[in-house]
């Protein structure tokens, strides 16, 4: 932003010669605390914050796991029990991390469709959004990673079915499913990987976080009008206007994840997760997560073949598409107009995709002997991508956007007639 | 605080979200009702195995024949420690590990189960000396000991009834009683699929011994005769199996292991008494597994109320401080 200039000056003579040497007081004053912010942002933007305190969570509470964890096939199972019978406050950091790998996953949503709605995505924030998609490519790779570790049925079996997806990649597939699972079945070395892999993925997570808080500082936020700030009556400094207002976002969130630890920590868990793995039984049904259920809903829905592409590599094709398809959002979006509020035909379409994402994350869990599974699922899959592909594109031809404030103060002092 | 326009537009979402999730829970709630005309229909659409939705059509079985594919009901019984109030009973724990004691640890182990759990907080809550004495009655097996085995500690773990699983298939007619420890949370009762956020905030979570009540009350004698294959005849029990109304498939490797006086309770300090029955005995050794799945339930519960009150003593006061802060921006 033009006017945002440090005012910074070291206090005394030590702080003047770290500044000269590091200026990370300077840096940390001017981004954490002088950060010029739109002042209209709403409860939907707490999210990013909330975020980063989940991230902070999951590392925290899995460093300390990982100290009592043992990776190693049989006694995996035994050494997560053990954490939450014998080790001092175990019960509590295995509920906070397996609860808040879930929390996490709500959060991201509510992030990304927060986004989508704004149109967050729109120039010039192309990068930022795009990193944000990779930070949830990338946590679903922890989530899954995580999920394998505590090496009951589910974990074993998921692991067995999403390493198999794998295996439909042309040429590469075989050696690719090899390399993932250390072996030609999922066993001790798949277990020794993904317990390094999911300790490290974290922390990839983090440097990617580090850069899209970065590329959300060069142009600085959305907000739920979409307008440019123009001047610095739009803004207000970070701190303490968002710290507090995160803050209490942040406290409000905890509320609900401290209930699912507390009251019903299984909950969001699978029964057949507290039967050791054993590659010789198949659990009677094998269902993903629930975050993983709106995607695995797209594989699954593609049960037919096109030309010399089998169903199962189309399955994973659109499957792969519909996490991918996301990068390109910035371009598909063509619509000058970035918040949703002022795009009358843009609303129902967008509450139309939550819904039908709604849907798919059921039909994931539900059984494709079902009749309606499998053919909802294919008119899930349909508007998923037509959202992306055909809407999106094309609805700024036929919109007649309502007019925009002239800045985000006028918004805020004088609110348009919706 | 007069909200602008704009605001009050996303508190409309917001209520209209929380609006439908509300729709959403309550949908399986009118279900549930809708469910004895639905009944009626057998083997319609409710089941999700493979088998019963195959090749044969329903509509080809006898009248009230039920496919012995179909899973039943479980009907959900009343626990002290449902809910988010609720605690274990420690009359009954003590009752349910005299069960387990006398009859299933015949056969079933319990590798997690140390002899020292039973006079921790929330459990039978037995005294350390009542421990000791008790866990001096059984032999463990330790290679540092004079013959391999002396008797137990308090900080040992219950002793398994076979030393291998081998041993464990061969005396059970190559069935293996599966161990103990976790096993209340490796069963469950089905519900239905949307009913999750009812679930989450009755906290329910007692779907594994809602299904062990109902397994040991789950044996008949005979196979009743409207049970039928998915070619339509009658449903024969494999040999050395016997009939269980809840266990999938119904073939159970386990014979009745509780039957009415089996096991002789003591009476309570005042001379009361209780049923010396199967379904005391289910209910008693259901609650029990249920601790030995999850020993500090009663400590889990008792934080968690301390931690849901700091949270929302904070964010009231996180709230005041942001609207106090907030005070001096246009608009706002």
């Amino acid at each position: 932003m033009a006017e945002h200039t440090s005012s910074y000056a070291p206090s005394n003579a030590l702080e003047k010669w770290v500044d000269d040497r590091l200026p990370i007081i300077r840096f940390s004053k001017e981004h954490l605390m002088d950060y010029p912010t739109p002042k209209n942002l709403n409860y939907w933007w707490t999210f990013g914050g909330i975020l980063a305190t989940m991230l902070v969570i999951q590392i925290v509470t899995g460093v300390v796991l990982a100290m009592h964890y043992t990776p190693e096939a049989s006694l995996a199972f035994d050494s997560v029990e053990l954490i939450k019978r014998d080790v001092s406050g175990g019960r509590i950091l295995q509920a906070v991390h397996s609860t808040g790998a879930s929390m996490f996953f709500l959060a991201v949503y509510i992030h990304i469709f927060r986004g989508l709605f704004f149109g967050s995505y729109k120039a010039p924030r192309e990068i930022l959004w795009m990193l944000g998609v990779l930070i949830m490519l990338l946590m679903m790779a922890a989530a899954f990673f995580g999920y394998v570790l505590p090496w009951g049925q589910m974990s074993f079996w998921a692991a067995t079915v999403i390493t198999n997806i794998f295996a439909a990649i042309p040429v590469i597939g075989d050696p690719l499913l090899s390399l993932l699972r250390g072996g030609f079945a999922v066993g001790n070395p798949t277990l020794n990987r993904f317990f390094s892999l999911h300790y490290l993925t974290p922390f990839i997570i983090a440097a990617v976080v580090v850069l899209h808080i970065w590329a959300l500082h060069v142009p600085g936020n959305n907000n739920p009008v979409g307008v440019d700030v123009k001047s610095s009556r739009d803004t207000v400094p970070f701190h303490p206007y968002y710290t507090m207002k995160d803050l209490f976002g942040i406290v409000v969130f905890l509320i609900p994840f401290a209930w699912v630890v507390f009251f019903a920590p299984d909950i969001l868990g699978h029964s057949s997760n507290y039967v050791m793995a054993n590659p010789l039984v198949t659990p009677p049904e094998i269902v993903p997560e629930w975050y993983f259920l709106p995607f695995y809903a797209i594989l699954r829905s593609i049960d037919f073949p096109i030309l010399f592409i089998d169903s199962k590599l189309l399955g994973v094709i659109f499957f792969a598409g519909s996490i991918l398809i996301l990068f390109f959002v910035p371009w598909l979006d063509r619509s000058k107009v970035r918040s949703g509020t002022f795009r009358p035909l843009f609303k129902p379409f967008y509450w139309l995709f939550v819904l039908n994402f709604l849907m798919l994350m059921y039909l994931g869990s539900q059984s494709t002997t079902i009749w309606w599974v499998p053919v909802l699922g294919k008119v899930g899959v349909v508007y998923y991508f037509a959202y992306f592909l055909i809407i999106l594109p094309l609805l700024p031809r036929f919109e007649v956007t309502r007019p925009l404030p002239a800045s985000i103060s006028e918004s805020v002092l004088r609110p348009a007639r919706t | 605080m007069p909200g602008t326009k704009a605001q009050m537009n996303y508190t409309k979402t917001l209520a209209a979200v929380v609006l439908s999730g509300l729709l959403l829970a309550a949908a399986p709630v009118l279900a549930d009702d809708a469910k004895p005309a639905a009944a009626a229909a057998p083997a319609a659409t409710t089941t999700a195995t493979p088998a019963a939705t195959g090749d044969s059509s329903p509509a080809a079985l006898p009248a009230g024949s039920v496919l012995v594919t179909e899973e039943p009901d479980i009907p959900l019984q009343s626990w002290s420690f449902s809910g988010p109030f609720g605690k274990y009973d420690q009359n009954q724990l003590r009752r349910g590990f005299q069960v387990f004691k006398e009859v299933c640890s015949n056969c079933h182990s319990a590798h997690l189960f140390a002899f020292r759990n039973l006079d921790e907080d929330g459990g039978p809550e037995y005294s350390a000396a009542q421990v000791k004495a008790l866990a001096a009655t059984y032999q463990v097996s330790d290679p540092t000991a004079k013959g391999g085995k002396r008797a137990a500690l308090p900080s040992d773990y219950w002793p398994s009834p076979f030393a291998t699983e081998q041993d464990a298939r061969d005396a059970n007619g190559g069935a293996l009683p599966p161990d103990f420890s976790v096993l209340a949370k490796a069963r469950g009762a089905e519900r239905p699929l949307l009913s999750w956020m009812r679930d989450i905030i009755f906290a329910y979570q007692e779907g594994g011994p809602d299904y062990i009540h109902a397994l040991l009350n789950g044996f008949h004698d005979q196979v009743p005769a409207n049970i039928v294959n998915a070619d339509g005849t009658p449903f024969k029990l494999p040999a050395g199996k016997y009939y269980n109304d809840i266990f999938p498939g119904h073939a159970i490797g386990m014979p009745p292991p509780l039957s009415d006086g089996l096991v002789k309770y003591a009476k309570g300090e005042d001379g009361s008494t209780v049923p010396e029955t199967v379904e005391q005995y289910s209910h008693d050794v259901a609650a029990f597994m249920m601790w030995l799945s999850e020993p500090s339930l009663n400590q889990r519960k008792e934080s968690g109320f301390r931690v849901i009150m700091f949270l929302i003593l904070f964010a009231v006061i996180m709230w005041l401080v942001k609207r106090r802060i907030w005070s001096n921006v246009e608009g706002h």
